[in-house]
């Protein structure tokens, strides 16, 4: 049997912090994408494909999009349970968000390794 | 189960300007405005990383595209958004290990969080756009 219950401030204190973790991790991606930027100043498509070719790069931009992603979740989420009133609504919002962010993730993963 | 009546008398109040809200609630607002606009926008980062990976071609495209002065307005509204929800969210963090949570600290780090955020917007809108 089952043993669980569907509500509790469990899920929210999860939510919440994921939040605060995928935070953290996009404002260390940004750090290194400036050094990037500084450093590196990829200024064609040459060089730009060059930089992601490197493996490092590509696993630390999927990571930043997943992360991206999760904490947008709970963003939106947050904002559609605060502005949008009707159930029914407001499910049919959040399916959407869900599609697109997912599809969002299969994107930036076949950008990334498209060969 | 509360008394109907009851809750009818509590006074209702929403003030809708944003201009009106102490500091710290209009980053607060502006923290939310800005996470949604980015959500909103997030196709467009992806189509500029698409594009300037996929080929000469598509990146000459997304080049053209970014020069244009309407283009160069989104990105500068999307500039602002990104900067000001990452350093309102600086500041969140802060706030969550109960630092600067006293009011006259939050109302310092609040003016701190709206005018590093525009700088930063003039500065890299500068560098990056034009």
């Amino acid at each position: 049997m089952v043993n669980r219950t569907v509500v509790g401030a469990h899920y929210g204190l999860t939510g919440w912090l994921a939040q605060r973790i995928t935070a953290v991790l996009m404002v260390l991606y940004t750090l290194l994408i400036v050094a990037v930027f500084l450093f590196v100043r990829p200024g064609d498509f040459t060089a730009c494909k060059a930089l992601f070719g490197y493996g490092w790069m590509r696993i630390a931009t999927l990571l930043f999009f997943v992360s991206l992603f999760a904490h947008a979740w709970v963003g939106v989420r947050d904002i559609l349970m605060d502005y949008i009133k009707p159930t029914g609504l407001r499910l049919s919002l959040e399916v959407l968000v869900i599609l697109a962010l997912v599809s969002y993730g299969a994107w930036a993963a076949h950008i990334l390794w498209r060969a | 189960m509360p008394d109907a009546a009851v809750k009818k008398k509590r006074p209702v109040w929403y003030n809708l300007n944003l201009l009106d809200l102490p500091l710290p609630g209009l980053v607060s607002i502006l923290h939310r405005i800005s996470g949604a606009l980015l959500f909103l926008l997030i196709f467009v980062l992806l189509y500029l990383l698409d594009a300037s990976l996929a080929s000469q071609e598509r990146f000459d495209v997304a080049r053209a595209f970014v020069s244009h002065p309407l283009a160069k307005l989104v990105l500068l509204g999307l500039l602002w958004a990104f900067l000001h929800h990452l350093c309102a969210g600086i500041r969140y963090l802060f706030l969550d290990l109960d630092k600067g949570v006293d009011r006259e600290t939050a109302k310092k780090t609040s003016v701190v969080v709206i005018a590093v955020s525009l700088a930063l917007t003039v500065v890299l809108g500068i560098a990056l756009l034009w």
